[in-house]
């Protein structure tokens, strides 16, 4: 026991960063490997993730790269609005690159309301401090001498270098601390600072500055393979609203009626040519209709997601369509009926389950109980009266 | 000289678009593709589960592919560095019609196959066409979209004998047309009478399935002397990673 002690008793220095153990799996595939992101099961497609981990089930595994989420936001763009804060807080976690664009609200003000994440091993920066690397040696250790397989793993506190969790959990009810959302990097579009305001039209406004902004930063994949690439997270707020300079939603016959739908090609054009995925808000309840099945035939490479809240923060989620790349067969989920219930530490999306009416405890329930009656899968729920408002 | 349609009503009939891909080219046909909504690469991964190298045929001159979502850029981005795109200009005025989208394939179908030395002959030419009705979302008229059809049936069925197939997308009853609107069901409309053979792909009648994706309307239209015959037949079908499965109704292995 002694001689074995002496053998493995030198701490590692050079540490891998990321991993925990010192066995390293040999990998001769050619997969480009980033953080955040995870090859899926089914295609080998990148898949990152959405920020909302039972999304990320539902659509089979994460967002794959290269496509578009679009969210069909509810009256008040509450939580259509939460999805996409999720989604650049997400970006922020995993240090991808962020790309944000609205008319309505600054960039800056989004940002500031991403939700902080929970965290137990991600980085925190300190800009005044060198982040490094690779974990220090341990020298105040001792040597392990019973427990030496532990001896590698880092601390509870330790920093490592960036998160290798793929989806975390966030705090609804806090903001992301500046540190954090600063040391990702972020470029904004916000309709009315922009110089060419008045000259071209906006849509293609931000088609271009996205394009800029993937040839500058090396996200297009005709590039050539350098060592660290990231991912590009684009989220655009509110798109076919008044304030892009759309009259989809003020008239019926609009002049440039196919105006969103042409903005959306060239987005797919553009996603599919760079490491970038996208997360779209559209206020469908403002198009009129013919318009918006225009919007809808154009379906093909993207989710659509429709947000119905009902009471409180339970409401509906509709997923109409999940795209498949690169395969003949797509991942259909087992159910169709689903609800969301937006809880101050997670928003889950639960199979819609309705429990009997059981009529004795009608009058009995209270209302803190409604919130849990909804979407709970178990047979354990009891209060049941909440379900008058999601009764069909 | 056939048109064949594949239509779909709220699910997804690409699959059968990737099994006609790979069934003219192992025909050693030569094939005018025209990709309006996946790139390449989408059609190249799916190929080659199903036995078909794309870009071994493009390279040999048998596969001519028109990739929609890259050249759309050139045009949505107008850039002084690169050239604009030809066929796909209608982008920039849809009102104009889809005259270079057809003059791209007429000449693509014209062209002779192959290198310098050694031109292999391909057989009749074939052209496959995914999604027609995206062509309605980005602000072509529907009566523009069936003249690019007639036109290309004329070229390609009568001149040419070769083929064509079209896929065409639709919403089904959620669409309330005014009439006087052009919508795509007026599109799948005009379409159904132009081709010899429809496919329509629909959901089950009956709800949502996870283990039969759907069911599949095969409609020959013959055009015999006394009149028009048209023959029905009625499938379901499900789709695997290597292809799909099409079995009687009430005969899937699930129900079995």
């Amino acid at each position: 026991m002694a001689a074995l002690v002496n053998s493995v008793g030198k701490p590692s220095v050079e540490r891998p960063p990321f991993n925990s153990t010192s066995f390293q799996k040999k990998t001769r595939s050619k997969l480009i490997s980033i953080p955040g992101t995870r090859p899926s099961v089914q295609n080998g497609q990148l898949l990152v993730s959405t920020g909302v981990t039972s999304l990320d089930y539902l659509l089979g595994g994460g967002l794959a790269v290269g496509t578009v989420l679009l969210i069909e936001e509810d009256r008040f763009d509450s939580y259509s609005r939460m999805i996409l804060k999720y989604f650049l807080a997400e970006g922020v976690v995993c240090r991808h690159e962020l790309f944000v664009a609205a008319a309505q609200d600054n960039p800056d003000d989004i940002l500031q309301e991403l939700p902080a994440p929970i965290l137990d091993d991600v980085a925190i920066h300190k800009p005044v401090e060198q982040p490094r690397l690779s974990c220090e040696p341990q020298d105040n250790l001792d040597a392990m001498k019973i427990a030496w397989r532990y001896q590698n793993l880092p601390k509870v506190q330790s920093a490592l270098a960036s998160s290798s969790r793929f989806g975390h959990y966030y705090d609804v009810s806090k903001t992301m601390e500046p540190e954090i959302r600063q040391a990702a990097k972020c470029h904004r579009f916000y309709l009315p600072e922009h110089p060419t305001h008045h000259m071209i039209e906006p849509y293609s406004a931000v088609l271009k500055s996205l394009q800029e902004v993937i040839q500058r930063e090396g996200f297009d994949l005709s590039t050539p393979m350098s060592v660290s690439r990231n991912i590009l997270r684009v989220g655009l707020h509110s798109l076919g609203s008044a304030l892009w300079g759309d009259d989809l939603s003020c008239h019926d016959n609009p002049r440039h009626g196919h105006a969103l739908t042409t903005f959306l090609y060239g987005l797919r054009a553009l996603l599919r040519s760079s490491l970038s995925v996208a997360v779209v808000t559209v206020p469908s309840h403002l198009i009129q209709v013919i318009h918006y099945l225009t919007l809808l035939i154009h379906k093909s490479m993207k989710t659509l997601l429709f947000v119905i809240p009902l009471y409180k923060d339970i409401g509906l989620l509709h997923v109409r369509q999940v795209p498949h790349l690169n395969c003949l067969a797509s991942q259909l989920p087992d159910h169709k009926d689903l609800a969301f219930k937006l809880k101050r530490k997670q928003f889950s999306i639960e199979r819609l389950h309705l429990p009997p009416d059981l009529s004795e405890t009608v009058s009995r329930v209270s209302r803190g109980e409604l919130a849990g009656a909804a979407a709970v899968a178990s047979a354990c729920s009891s209060g049941t009266s909440g379900n008058k408002h999601l009764d069909f | 000289g056939d048109f064949i349609l594949v239509s779909d009503t709220q699910s997804d009939a690409s699959f059968l678009i990737h099994h006609f891909l790979s069934f003219y080219l192992r025909a050693r046909c030569k094939v005018c593709f025209v990709g309006l909504v996946q790139s390449f690469s989408h059609y190249s991964a799916i190929g080659q589960r199903l036995g078909v190298s794309l870009t071994q045929a493009k390279e040999k001159g048998q596969l001519i592919f028109l990739e929609g979502l890259k050249e759309s850029l050139s045009i949505l981005i107008p850039q002084e560095s690169t050239a604009e795109s030809q066929a796909m200009d209608f982008l920039r005025d849809p009102t104009f019609g889809l005259r270079s989208l057809y003059e791209f394939v007429r000449s693509s179908v014209n062209s002779p196959g192959g290198g310098e030395e050694g031109a292999e002959e391909w057989g009749p030419p074939v052209l496959l066409v995914d999604d027609v009705s995206v062509l309605l979302s980005l602000g072509v008229s529907a009566g523009a979209v069936l003249d690019f059809s007639h036109y290309c049936r004329a070229t390609v069925c009568s001149q040419l004998q070769g083929n064509m197939v079209m896929l065409v997308r639709c919403l089904g009853e959620e669409v309330e047309d005014d009439g006087s609107d052009e919508g795509s069901e007026w599109l799948l409309k005009g379409l159904t009478h132009q081709c010899s053979l429809t496919l329509n792909v629909q959901g089950l009648p009956t709800g949502y399935c996870r283990d039969i994706h759907g069911q599949v309307e095969v409609c020959w239209r013959r055009r015999q002397g006394d009149g028009q015959h048209t023959q029905k037949k009625l499938f379901q079908y499900k789709v695997h990673d290597k292809g799909a499965s099409f079995f009687a109704r009430g005969t899937s292995s699930a129900v079995l």
